[in-house]
């Protein structure tokens, strides 16, 4: 437990991560380091795009399962969303 | 009668003149049947018939005219059609006839007697409407998709509850007071340590991103200038590897774990006399530098150490006191699994080095250590426990002398604390052991007597000795007489020397060619010789560190990947890419028969 409190701390240190959030498989946030606005958007938005992902991976194979999701935006500041879940 | 607005909702408004009818007569099911039948005609009409005197029904006809239309078509070969046509003929010489302009076609029909129309119309009774509105059943809108997956899920669950109605037959009840304690631990904390896993790895993409160019470089980078260089090549700098914690501590032992070949070990230490202390062991992986993946503090500084070749999760390690322990990096404690003390020791003896060996007949693990007080222990992991025998003591003349422990004198003088230790790659049992005083010996673990063969290497302390990987008989060595020597193991003199101007820290074969190996100095440069290109030079020489104060302690060659790891006196571990030009695996040819 207190392994998982040290890793996620110094993930936020690096000087690259904007943010980190924890959110439970019903979609309701349970930790963030951004504000509330920002990070219902992320949720509510990314939920969907990681049930899709997941729906695709598991059609083609049904044994499958996602594992992780990494985005890559254009927008300079922020470069990448990444996403790894345990379903 | 009711008015029914239509608006009532939920309201049953029956109209008071509706016909009442028992619950049983609702549900009667009543057919309707469509026919030609008129319902509204009379079926029952009667007539006299005055030719035969009785009263005769009268068959009403059912069909009901809903349209008539009285035509205007006259036949065109009757009388009247001809005198219709004559006529419109004449009509259509007049030269404003409606007829000549229009279409021909149209026969103006005209009637007999000449009749005008002249329509009303009556009075239509206005309609009105009368809604009754029932109210709807309640309804729900269901969706739902059919993936393949959701299929295959549906399937498992099916499975798993057959599955478990065959359990619960047997154990229904240590299944009841289990749960119980189950749902109260849940409820108390939410805790996120199965995320675990999925953090470390969240860690590592992030280190990725960060370190993004690094790992192109390592992976894909080929130095072009190699092709202009000649035989030269040329170290490319990789990920450095530091930890806060090993601050004041020098590198002394690295290792590369065989099966995870981006794990490697670091044994941190200090190779000065008067500064003893704490030492670690740190375990790092290439896909995250800025973090260990396993830290270990240990009360004695650390000298050496070895990962298991095929049980990769053990780790031994040799301390600056004389112990020896044994890792376990699957348990999750920072406490060895066990450690071992060796038998006498009123000098602290250092453990120059250690190393596995194939487990036994009982599927013990084994390995041997040399140490600074002359012997070579081989040490047994029994059931948690590690047993010691002795398996040769180093002495000046070269043979065993029994030594017994209260003749101190004796041992002081008649024997050569041993310093690096290396195993065959071939043949198991044979080792060679490298003294204090410069001298290495060919041993065999089978004759705990006597040495196979000594060589009168070095003229101070060989720090290191390396069999070939590939070559049977040849290995290296080198000394704090700051020369590498290569050796053939049937000949008593070097085949080569090196003198390198400069203290060596150590030297490594690399594991893909068996002409190539790389010595590390204390002056911060790191040479890389390839004797099928250069006999008498290296092919790179590259200075590695920043400061010029730090010497490089220890250099390993990873197993797969080009990229050698470098300890120095401060802590850092740096990791490299070598060059093509450093990498050219020699065609299988006879090595050394110079």
């Amino acid at each position: 437990m207190a392994e998982v409190e040290d890793t996620l701390k110094r993930i936020e240190a690096r000087e690259d991560v904007v943010g980190i959030i924890i959110v439970n498989l019903d979609g309701v946030y349970l930790r963030s380091t951004l504000d509330d606005a920002l990070t219902a958007q992320y949720t509510k938005h990314l939920d969907r795009l990681t049930v899709m992902a997941r729906s695709v991976v598991r059609n083609i194979d049904p044994e499958d399962d996602l594992t992780s999701l990494r985005l890559r935006i254009e927008k300079n500041d922020k470069h990448e969303i990444m996403r790894t879940t345990i379903w | 009668m009711d008015k029914g607005d239509g608006l009532d909702r939920g309201k049953k408004s029956k109209p008071s003149d509706q016909l009442k009818l028992t619950e049983a007569e609702l549900k009667e099911n009543i057919t309707k049947v469509l026919n030609t039948h008129n319902p509204h005609a009379p079926q029952n009409i009667v007539r006299f018939n005055y030719k035969e005197g009785v009263y005769q029904r009268v068959s009403v006809d059912h069909t009901a005219i809903l349209f008539e239309m009285e035509s205007n078509i006259v036949y065109q070969d009757s009388e009247e059609g001809r005198r219709l046509m004559l006529k419109q003929a004449e009509e259509e010489d007049r030269p404003d006839s409606v007829a000549s302009k229009a279409d021909k076609k149209g026969v103006k029909l005209g009637n007999f007697f000449h009749f005008t129309d002249r329509a009303t119309q009556t009075l239509n009774n206005p309609p009105r409407q009368i809604n009754c509105q029932t109210a709807p059943p309640p309804r729900s809108i269901f969706s739902a998709t059919a993936n393949q997956w959701q299929i295959y899920d549906a399937y498992c669950e099916e499975l798993q509850k057959q599955e478990k109605q065959k359990a619960t037959l047997l154990k229904k009840e240590t299944d009841k007071s289990k749960k119980g304690v189950l749902v109260t631990e849940t409820q108390v904390l939410f805790s996120i340590s199965p995320l675990a896993k999925e953090t470390k790895i969240l860690e590592r993409m992030v280190h990725q991103n960060t370190f993004d160019e690094i790992a192109q470089d390592f992976k894909y980078f080929e130095d072009p200038s190699d092709k202009f260089r000649g035989q030269e090549g040329t170290l490319l700098p990789l990920w450095t590897f530091q930890h806060e914690e090993t601050r004041g501590l020098s590198v002394t032992a690295l290792c590369w774990n065989s099966k995870y070949q981006d794990l490697f070990a670091v044994g941190m230490g200090s190779y000065d006399f008067c500064k003893q202390g704490r030492g670690m062991i740190v375990f790092y992986s290439l896909k995250n530098s800025s973090f260990p993946e396993y830290v270990f503090p240990t009360t004695s500084g650390v000298q050496c150490l070895d990962i298991h070749p095929q049980h990769f999760y053990l780790t031994v390690v040799g301390f600056y006191d004389g112990c020896v322990a044994v890792y376990n990096l699957k348990k999750k404690s920072l406490e060895p699994v066990c450690k071992g003390t060796p038998k006498t020791s009123l000098l602290t003896n250092p453990v120059w080095q250690v190393r596995w060996q194939n487990d036994d007949i009982d599927n013990n693990h084994n390995f041997f250590s040399v140490s600074a007080d002359s012997r070579v222990v081989s040490w047994t992991l029994i059931k948690h426990e590690l047993i010691s025998t002795e398996t040769i003591r180093l002495s000046v003349n070269g043979g065993l002398s029994n030594v017994p422990d209260d003749e101190q004198l004796q041992y002081f003088s008649s024997t050569a604390g041993g310093t690096s230790l290396d195993f065959h790659k071939q043949t198991d049992h044979l080792f060679l052991v490298g003294t204090e005083q410069g001298k290495i010996h060919k041993c065999s673990i089978h004759y705990s007597s006597k040495f196979l063969k000594t060589y009168n290497a070095h003229n101070s302390a060989v720090y290191t000795v390396k069999w070939n990987h590939f070559h049977p008989r040849v290995f290296i060595s080198c000394s704090a007489d700051w020369t590498v020597k290569i050796w053939d193991d049937t000949i008593k003199v070097p085949v080569f020397t090196f003198d390198l101007m400069s203290a060596i820290g150590d030297v490594a074969w690399a594991p893909y060619s068996s002409t190539i190996f790389a010595a590390v100095t204390i002056d911060g440069i790191v040479r890389v010789f390839d004797l099928s290109i250069n006999k008498y030079e290296a092919i790179c020489q590259q200075l590695v560190v920043a400061k010029k104060k730090t010497k490089l302690t220890h250099i390993e060659f990873n197993p797969v990947h080009p990229v050698i790891i470098v300890g120095d006196d401060q802590g850092l571990v740096s990791s490299f890419k070598l060059s093509p030009n450093l990498r050219k695996t020699p065609k299988v040819r006879k090595q050394m028969e110079i």
